[in-house]
């Protein structure tokens, strides 16, 4: 396994903020999950929880850290202690997204703007694999790498105070859906019909870190008989297991 | 049961916060000044885990319905029972059909009830802490009924009361870290940031607090990692903006600052248009 060059500070009393290269990519986030799985699996009794993003790793304390040193000292040890966990099992999803416009408001713009025709942006934003990297900004809200880089598009200058619950959207180089309804800065391209976090406490997403995600085009009809479905609770996603 | 006849600014039961379901994008919340809420439990012999009402500037109007031990801590909302005047940091015992209701503040900006046994209100993902989306209220509001564990127990430490440094609400001072990538603002940006005076704006909340003065701003954003209440981002528009409980868990403008944990607390009790500077102790 490639060893990656990780740097450790101090991030507050009570955490340390482990950084790997500042990229995006996939070859990253599996060693950010490989470590973090073992971090986990370790058993450091001080350890209240180990969060992830695209890069980094924040390891919170249950107390505060006397020295910085030592507990670096054992992370690192950690680090290169790690193993490869074999059989890892991730999900792929099927999202049903419809690029209607009357979901997709800022469809004609970004197809004037990119010089592409609104179905050329829905068949480049649906025909790719997205690998979810995280879920934070909002209770649901994933992560997504692996955006078409014709699809790059800046953020709206101001943002939308209120936007409709499971819009897709595109913000700079990332795409995600909003799972509930929320401000929002990134431009709106369709809407999901699905939930992308339930008062299920013990699994309010289905999706984790690592898993892929495919965007399914579907018709307004489709999306409005998959809402009631999922409203009903009779609606199972689309999925296969992959193994990492 | 504790019945809310008028809500105050803003009113919301919190605990010590949610943990362990950050992976979800679910942020940690939890009372804002930890240290008032810790003495408010302390004096009534609770756990430090127990959920409390936490009242932001202007206070509720609560019946209790029942007999009950009480005590309230951090801001001083001149707390009457049945239009006498209570003490703060003390045990009060309250009878059947007693009203609460608070007045001029004199000091500090959050409020903390709390009532024996703490609240029986919805406990969702390990934390009675109110939240936006994720439990069914995201405040108090006037007809609550908020339940509690009934029993009284008056005889017990029946005249505990905490002394308490009142220095913790007027702290000209916020004590700080350099935040991960405080190194990259210029020699002259990072004495600017130490040495401004700021002042809170009315943008402030749970969430984040908000600052009136604008720095210059020649960072790039970062890609997005991860934040924790006491972090300060600095926004493209040269805005600080200082995390609360309620933040997001990840966030992509650079953090230049952490707050230490009990000068969050300190934070927490300064209000709208109050001054401080930021000292840096790393």
């Amino acid at each position: 396994m490639k060893d990656f060059e990780l740097t450790y500070h101090r991030f507050s009393e009570r955490s340390i903020l482990v950084q790997w290269p500042h990229r995006i990519s996939k070859n990253i986030l599996n060693d950010v999950l490989i470590f973090k799985n073992h971090l986990l699996k370790s058993n450091i009794k001080q350890v209240l929880q180990v969060n992830n993003a695209y890069n980094s790793i924040l390891v919170i304390y249950k107390c505060t850290i006397d020295v910085v040193y030592d507990e670096v000292f054992a992370l690192k040890a950690l680090y290169f202690s790690r193993a490869n966990a074999k059989n890892h099992v991730f999900r792929l999803w099927r999202i049903p997204v419809c690029y209607d416009d009357k979901f997709g408001i800022d469809l004609d713009e970004m197809s004037i703007e990119m010089k592409l025709s609104k179905s050329e942006i829905i068949k480049r934003h649906s025909e790719v694999f997205y690998t979810v990297f995280f879920i934070g900004f909002l209770p649901g809200f994933l992560y997504l790498g692996g955006l078409d880089k014709q699809l790059f598009f800046p953020r709206k200058k101001s943002p939308r105070l209120q936007i409709e619950k499971g819009a897709v959207a595109i913000g700079n180089q990332q795409t995600g859906i909003y799972p509930n309804v929320s401000p929002a800065g990134w431009n709106i391209i369709g809407n999901s019909p699905l939930e992308f976090f339930n008062n299920e406490p013990n699994l309010p997403c289905f999706a984790k870190a690592g898993d892929t995600i495919q965007f399914i085009p579907v018709s307004i009809e489709v999306h409005n008989e998959i809402l009631k479905a999922v409203q009903n609770g009779t609606y199972s996603i689309e999925s296969e297991v992959v193994y990492g | 049961m504790v019945e809310v006849l008028k809500t105050g600014l803003y009113d919301t039961i919190q605990d010590i916060g949610r943990f362990g379901v950050q992976k979800y994008g679910i942020p940690f919340s939890g009372v804002m000044d930890l240290q008032s809420a810790t003495i408010s439990n302390t004096v009534l012999g609770n756990s430090i885990s127990d959920s409390i009402l936490e009242i932001t500037m202007t206070g509720p109007k609560l019946l209790f319905h029942c007999d009950i031990e009480i005590a309230l801590a951090g801001a001083d909302l001149s707390p009457k029972i049945n239009s006498k005047t209570i003490k703060m940091n003390t045990r009060i015992h309250v009878t059947k059909n007693d009203i609460l209701t608070f007045g001029k503040r004199n000091y500090g900006s959050r409020a903390y009830l709390a009532v024996k046994g703490g609240f029986q209100t919805e406990y969702y993902m390990n934390s009675y802490s109110m939240y936006g989306t994720l439990t069914k209220q995201s405040k108090l509001i006037k007809g609550d009924q908020l339940l509690i564990s009934e029993v009284s127990d008056a005889y017990e430490n029946i005249n505990a009361s905490i002394k308490i440094d009142k220095t913790h609400f007027n702290v000209s001072e916020i004590k700080v870290f350099k935040g991960m990538e405080f190194n990259c603002l210029s020699k002259i940006e990072q004495n600017t940031l130490l040495s401004t005076k700021f002042t809170i704006s009315k943008d402030s909340n749970r969430m984040a607090y908000h600052v009136n003065e604008t720095l210059e701003n020649t960072i790039e954003p970062i890609i997005t990692s991860l934040v924790l209440p006491g972090t300060v981002q600095l926004t493209p528009s040269g805005k600080l903006m200082i995390l609360m409980r309620d933040c997001q868990t990840t966030g992509g403008y650079p953090r230049i600052l952490q707050v230490s944990e009990a000068a969050i607390n300190h934070l927490s009790q300064k209000g709208f248009g109050e001054k401080f500077r930021l000292k840096c102790i790393d």
